[in-house]
């Protein structure tokens, strides 16, 4: 039942603001995705617009080859066979597990909706709590229970609104995964929408980072972290900074830290002024090193340090050290750059994608 | 754009063809609808008023029009300021200080609000008059005989008037005051009480500034019940705006000239519309505490602890205990006169009008609430607060603003009739129980929008995107997935119209048909023939079924600090 789905230049706009505006993107079947951005960005309204509650003012949206919303043709939400999982849940607080679950199967026989009620609540392992009522269930297991219903008419496509956010950091990544494997298993495709990283890198196949109503980069999480599209990316996703320097060659920058070489992905030419995204895992602790600069701020992560390094040019770098390197705020760290992907943006320019 | 459905095409009802169409869909018709019908009431006077039929404009500012809007404005002001007075002083001590009985005084100062005004004038009218046992007993004591042996108020008065009323509408400030006053985090006291201000001060320049827009708007809707009054001033022969309405229609005749006091009474509304509208906009501002720090009570003593009780004790004898003491008294005295096939029949009317329109204003409610939900354009914003702005309309006003169109649909069908078939139809809407019902629904439809409202608010809309994407239409959604929910806002809001329309008297009085009496204009009947005794089984009637919803009400107080609002009877 499963379905690709393709969001085509979509625009959306509330009473007179601007909420999406020119989203793309497309799935196959049985894909994960997930819309990523901070809250403001649009993307709970393209979720909205796919689930057709959100009229569109430009652009198409497909399910399965066939258009469900245009400027022109609106399928109604009833009418779109997709399941739908949010922060809150959205039980029916007046009806027992069962025949939360059994709400969507109402075109099926008794018979059958009992049979799907089971098997459901078997997968997502609620199947003894079918006669409780929601309010006596923990946070997971209501959006376990909430899973289970919009999956139990087997939709064409399962739509996910912050469904983790709710929860607590220790389970939602245990549950991330846990409906990771039993979305595979079944083949739904799926997009989630959440402003967390990690949900987001947890979960999906590919990643949508929103910016503003549009989508900036559609992509791997690999390639998000190490190959950001824009500055906005490199900079929502994960930590680092931004280190002046200079194209040296197809596959060297120079800085201050010396010239590194790694894969160079650029269209600019050699001696173009630009900035140079540093991961704190590209600045390596290392005693032995010719470089070292000063510690100005460290925070505790537990299994490790993250020092921010002053640079002699007045310039900064993030570290990410194990923490039992224990130095003081003020000592000097040596340290040795090891910049794999070599991610530029020309300086002073407009904060572009790459294309 | 020409994009074609791939698929299911055959299955043509799952596509609406355009936006437009979509947007139009019946929910939001019918609230516009709704809004309309509401709206035509006003749109009638402000037109007859324009375009009497008879100019009497001239006539009335030259004669009585003066007096009345003077009587008006003094009633008003007298008012304000006593509901002002009983309803903050006793919010002030029951949510500030630890007395005896406080916790009781909670709920107790809410029940004089079961009793209209016009059963409390005719009670403290027996009581205080001439004939009455006060005055006898006064005479008893110092031997007089005679009214100019010695000097006694006269109830049926101004002041009297004022009193009575302020009696029994200060509930609505207390209320609201009161909710304010809980609802401040006691850090801001605390502050004030830290730079040297006592605690009279800090009430003064804190609490009172802070409660000001929730006691505007107790004051504003007391104010609303005072414009609405006919049975009091009638009794009391105070000319007021209402009181000459009534003249000019039922004694002259001049519907042109009603409708010409009713847009003079219209420009009243707006200014309490607009005194609770700013009352409203600024407590959302002035009660955003982020962090709330529950209030402890300070524990009066000595002479301030009975100050308090005795404060909060006058208002709940006299505008409770006392009159219904009196009834009690009466509605057995008189109970074999009044039990009779007559009032059974009154009885019957006022509750099938009641219930009546008590249902279709939960009908209504639930259609305007639920297309707000699914519409949250300005357009059905607006439809929506013009179909709840009745409340703030006097019943007499609105009985001439629902005749005037009703009438003129009668004769167009009348005289159709005539012309085509030789007879005459008579009045189909006008002399029935529809124009009554009719007003009562306009009237009270903004408590079933409030209630309904805000039982609906506490259901997230991710249920409604549940229920949707699970497959079922937005009719089904509301069945299965919302009413449900809704039971207690709906049944709340039932009750509450219904006990007002049973109260219901001015606009009953001009709209019944010809031999139809309900228990008010019953009541209202036997008072104005000074039979108060016979009156009496009727009166306890309303008033104890007034009590039900503030039963209600007081378990919502007693149950949690906060008040829920939206629960606020008459609003």
């Amino acid at each position: 039942m499963s379905a690709p789905l393709k969001v085509d230049r979509i625009s959306c706009r509330y009473e007179n603001e601007s909420a999406v505006n020119h989203a793309s993107f497309e799935m196959a079947s049985g894909d994960l995705a997930c819309l990523l951005g901070p809250s403001g960005c649009g993307k709970t309204t393209v979720l909205r617009a796919i689930a057709g509650f959100q009229p569109l003012i430009q652009g198409a949206i497909y399910l399965d080859g066939r258009c469900i919303s245009s400027t022109s043709t609106v399928v109604a939400p009833e009418h779109r066979n997709m399941g739908m999982v949010f922060q809150d849940h959205a039980l029916f607080p007046h009806m027992t597990v069962g025949r939360n679950v059994s709400a969507g199967l109402f075109r099926h026989s008794a018979a059958d909706a009992r049979r799907i009620v089971g098997e459901m609540l078997e997968r997502v392992r609620l199947g003894d709590k079918i006669n409780k009522y929601p309010h006596e269930l923990s946070g997971g297991q209501q959006q376990r229970v909430a899973l289970a219903r919009a999956l139990a008419p087997s939709p064409g496509l399962l739509l996910m609104d912050e469904p983790f956010s709710n929860l607590d950091v220790d389970l939602r990544e245990r549950l991330g995964q846990e409906v990771r494997e039993l979305l595979k298993d079944i083949g739904t495709t799926c997009v989630l929408v959440t402003h967390d990283q990690q949900d987001a890198f947890t979960f999906s196949d590919k990643v949508g980072v929103m910016r503003d109503g549009h989508i900036e980069q559609w992509d791997q999480p690999y390639n998000l972290y190490h190959e950001p599209a824009s500055v906005f990316v490199a900079n929502f996703v994960g930590d680092g900074v931004f280190l002046d320097g200079t194209i040296a060659s197809s596959s060297e920058v120079k800085t201050e830290l010396g010239l590194h070489s790694g894969d160079l992905v650029t269209d600019l030419p050699v001696g173009t002024q630009v900035d140079l995204l540093v991961r704190p895992d590209d600045v390596i602790h290392d005693d032995n090193s010719s470089q070292s600069a000063k510690i100005l701020k460290r925070s505790f992560r537990g299994e490790s340090y993250l020092y921010t390094l002053l640079l002699p040019s007045g310039g900064k770098v993030l570290s990410l050290v194990p923490s039992h390197h224990d130095h003081a705020i003020g000592e000097d760290l040596g340290i040795r750059m090891e910049i794999d992907h070599l991610i530029v943006y020309p300086k002073d320019g407009p904060t572009c994608p790459l294309d | 754009m020409n994009y074609s459905v791939v698929g299911e095409a055959a299955d043509t009802s799952i596509l609406n063809k355009s936006n437009l169409i979509k947007s139009a869909d019946s929910w939001r018709i019918g609230t516009f609808a709704i809004a309309l019908v509401a709206l035509l009431p006003v749109l009638a006077i402000l037109w007859l008023a324009v375009f009497p039929t008879e100019n009497i404009w001239p006539h009335l500012i030259s004669t009585s029009l003066p007096r009345y809007l003077q009587n008006t404005i003094l009633l008003m002001l007298g008012v304000g300021v006593s509901v002002f007075l009983t309803g903050v002083s006793t919010a002030y001590f029951v949510s500030h200080y630890e007395f005896p009985l406080r916790k009781y005084f909670e709920w107790l100062l809410l029940l004089p609000l079961a009793f209209p005004a016009y059963v409390i004038a005719y009670m403290y009218t027996d009581l205080l008059e001439f004939a009455g046992p006060i005055q006898h007993s006064v005479r008893e004591l110092f031997g007089w005989q005679l009214a100019s042996d010695y000097w006694f108020p006269n109830v049926r008065s101004m002041g009297g008037a004022i009193m009575l009323m302020g009696l029994v509408l200060y509930p609505y400030v207390y209320l609201m005051a009161r909710a304010s006053f809980i609802e401040q985090s006691s850090y801001l006291s605390d502050v004030s009480r830290l730079m040297g201000r006592n605690q009279f001060k800090t009430f003064m320049f804190v609490s009172l500034p802070i409660a000001r827009p929730a006691i505007a708007i107790g004051v504003a809707l007391a104010l609303m019940e005072t414009l609405n009054d006919f049975g009091t001033v009638d009794f009391f022969s105070i000319h007021t705006l209402t009181a000459g309405l009534y003249d000019v229609w039922l004694n002259m005749g001049n519907l042109g000239g009603a409708a010409q006091i009713a847009s003079v009474m219209l420009f009243f509304v707006i200014i309490l519309l607009a005194l609770e509208f700013a009352g409203r906009r600024r407590s959302r501002f002035y009660q955003s505490a982020t962090r709330y720090m529950r209030k402890q009570r300070i524990s009066l003593q000595g002479k301030y602890k009975w100050l308090a009780f005795i404060i909060c004790a006058a208002p709940v004898l006299f505008g409770f205990v006392v009159p219904l003491a009196m009834l009690l008294n009466y509605a057995i005295r008189y109970f074999e006169q009044s039990w009779n096939p007559g009032f059974r029949s009154y009885t019957f009317n006022s509750i099938f009008v009641s219930v009546c329109a008590a249902l279709i204003c939960i009908s209504l409610a639930v259609m305007v609430c639920y297309a707000r939900r699914l519409h949250k354009d300005t357009m059905t914003g607006i439809a929506a607060r013009i179909a709840s702005l009745g409340y703030a309309m006097p019943g007499a006003v609105l009985a001439v603003g629902v005749v005037i169109p009703l009438a003129s649909f009668d004769n167009a069908v009348d005289s159709f009739f005539r012309q085509h078939f030789g007879f005459s139809s008579g009045l189909l809407l006008t002399g029935t129980t529809f124009a009554l019902i009719m007003t009562y629904t306009i009237r009270f439809m903004a408590i079933s929008i409030g209630s309904v409202e805000s039982s609906m608010s506490k259901i997230s809309e991710s249920v409604d995107m549940a229920a949707r994407t699970l497959g079922h239409p937005t009719f089904r959604t509301l069945r299965l997935f919302h009413l449900p929910l809704l039971k207690g806002g709906i049944l709340t809001a039932a009750l509450i119209v219904f006990v007002d329309c049973m109260k219901e008297l001015p606009a009953t009085l001009l709209l019944r048909p010809f031999n139809f009496d309900t228990l008010a204009t019953h009541v209202y009947q036997f008072a104005s023939d000074e039979m108060i005794g016979q009156s009496a089984l009727g009166s306890l009637v309303i008033v104890l079924s007034g009590l039900l919803p503030i039963i209600l009400l007081s378990r919502t107080i007693s149950d949690t600090q906060q008040l829920d609002l939206d629960n606020f009877p008459d609003k």
